[in-house]
């Protein structure tokens, strides 16, 4: 197996003053889907946030193509090649949406796929309310903006944080059929989900976390429905 | 006849209050500091200018040119060594610090350059003045709002033109998730800093051709900066150039009818605007 493109090992976090990671390992392979599921308070997107740079780690390491990226601040961790989808999308409100995805754009790394024709490519109907204020979007809508913009600093891995959470099953769907296309133009993508069915889709391999801690990992053709539920929900069975 | 000479005069002095303005209004607006030191950093832009004109001879025009740099400079030093030091959730600590600076700014400027009032000759064009149908305008006047009205443009399309401008406006709506965007909140902070003072420096040129000044004028110019801004609505540079307006208007409006109503007619505009619009006559709808 060839060396992953981004390698996480031992990590150590804090949110605030509670640790919210206790030694996590993962690893994502150049062009592949890793989806990181659990409960609210699991600590995924304490994980997310430290490995795009806005959270310090307190311990471990996160590798880049083998290049130490941990302590780095956010704006360099994107100049590597990390992009982050945040969790609640957070679009600027004073920018229009196609302000919006330029500004992603603001540190672009090489002349890679991702342009605003790309991205309008990818999201049509961005396209057509381009010169809206992107808060005026629907969630979806939005979703599709956040995503897009973070595409357009041409990124290595992509970290997408609840792309799903308060959207309408049908939404979802859409904005989950882009992810192939993506992964088609070389990136690969960290993606942290709720929805356990959806995580299983697109996934090459699922983590599962609670408590701050990696319970579970496999390929999601691995992973029984029992094993992926008790680990969810920290079911543990008394052995007789 | 009369009147129409005051609203000329009070435009014109309102450009003046404009220029003293728009400096605030950038920085308040990109990082929400409220810098008590802005009357007091256009002082010092009258200082540099008058070291300036007399260790070369130029124009106060000239020298300005010379100034601007330099102030610029001043700005993206003080932001970074000290106001992004302070600058967080708290808006106390930064509220504390530019008084600080303030008191400290006026202090040095008074043990280098004496308690003596001091002024930018302008030389005969400050004698010049232009018929305007039934008014004559005084050219310098005449420049200083024109000065204003080309600042507030000039500030407008680089914020909404330029990609400098869309960081500027991005940062100003969530420091943290800018960072995402490859963007170090403090550098952007640094540079409108610097162009804030920039801006103090032309408003300077303009302070120090019209009338005299010393060390200790500062906080008034920042007390008439804040009125127009708060007039104009906090952020809008547009509404920022309006509330200067309001000001010279009810200024010139006040000492037409007694001289000594002139500062009086000023503030009692303020606290009227306030009563009716709160939140100013331009409010950025996502204050």
């Amino acid at each position: 197996m060839s060396a992953p493109l981004l390698s996480v090992r031992g990590l150590t976090a804090f949110y605030g003053d509670f640790q919210a990671l206790f030694g996590v390992d993962l690893d994502l392979a150049r062009g592949g889907c890793v989806a990181i599921i659990g409960a609210n308070g699991a600590g995924k997107t304490t994980l997310m946030r430290t490995i795009c740079g806005i959270a310090r780690a307190d311990q471990g390491e996160i590798l880049l193509d083998g290049a130490p990226i941990h302590g780095l601040p956010a704006p360099e961790v994107l100049r590597r090649g990390v992009a982050m989808v945040p969790e609640g999308r957070k679009l600027f409100p004073s920018l229009s949406v196609e302000e919006n995805l330029q500004i992603g754009a603001h540190e672009r790394r090489g002349n890679g796929a991702w342009t605003l024709e790309a991205i309008y490519d990818l999201f049509p109907v961005l396209k057509e309310r381009r010169r809206n204020p992107g808060t005026a979007l629907s969630g979806g809508q939005q979703q599709m903006v956040a995503i897009g913009r973070a595409l357009m600093s041409n990124p290595e891995v992509l970290l997408c944080d609840e792309i799903s959470l308060g959207l309408a099953p049908v939404v979802i769907r859409d904005i989950y059929a882009a992810v192939p296309r993506i992964r088609e133009a070389g990136t690969a993508i960290v993606v942290v989900e709720q929805d356990i069915g959806q995580a299983l889709k697109i996934a090459d391999h699922v983590h599962c976390m609670m408590e701050g801690r990696v319970t579970l990992s496999g390929r999601p053709s691995e992973l029984s429905r029992e094993a992926i539920h008790d680990a969810y929900f920290g079911v543990t069975h008394d052995l007789a | 006849m009369i009147w129409l000479d005051t609203l000329a005069q009070g435009i014109l002095l309102g450009g003046l209050y404009a220029l003293f303005a728009a400096g605030l209004s950038l920085v308040f607006g990109i990082m929400r500091l409220v810098n008590l030191a802005h009357g007091d950093l256009i002082v010092l832009g009258a200082y540099v200018i008058l070291v300036m004109v007399s260790v070369t001879g130029l124009n106060p025009f000239l020298a300005a040119t010379l100034a601007l740099p330099v102030m610029f400079g001043f700005g993206m030093l003080l932001q970074t060594h000290l106001f992004n030091r302070v600058l967080g959730e708290d808006i106390l600590p930064p509220l504390l610090v530019t008084f600080g600076l303030s008191v400290v700014l006026q202090n040095v400027l008074l043990e280098t350059f004496s308690a003596d009032s001091q002024k930018l000759s302008m030389g005969p064009v400050e004698a010049v003045g232009v018929p305007v149908g039934p008014v004559t305008l005084g050219l310098v006047p005449l420049a200083t709002l024109g000065s204003a009205v080309a600042v507030i443009a000039a500030l407008n399309l680089l914020f909404y033109r330029t990609k400098l401008g869309r960081a500027f406006r991005a940062t100003s709506d969530d420091a943290t998730t800018v960072q995402l965007m490859g963007i170090y909140p403090a550098r952007i902070f640094s540079v409108a800093t610097g162009i804030a003072l920039m801006v103090a420096t032309l408003a300077a040129l303009y302070l120090g051709a019209r009338a005299n000044f010393d060390p200790t004028i500062g906080p008034a110019r920042l007390l008439y900066a804040f009125e127009a801004v708060i007039i104009g609505g906090l952020g809008s540079l547009w509404g920022t150039l309006a509330g200067g307006l309001v000001i010279g208007v009810a200024q010139a409006t006040g000492a037409a009818i007694r001289p000594e109503w002139q500062i009086l007619a000023g503030h009692a505009a303020f606290v009227a605007v306030l009563l009716f619009r709160p939140r100013g006559l331009f409010p950025r709808a996502n204050d």
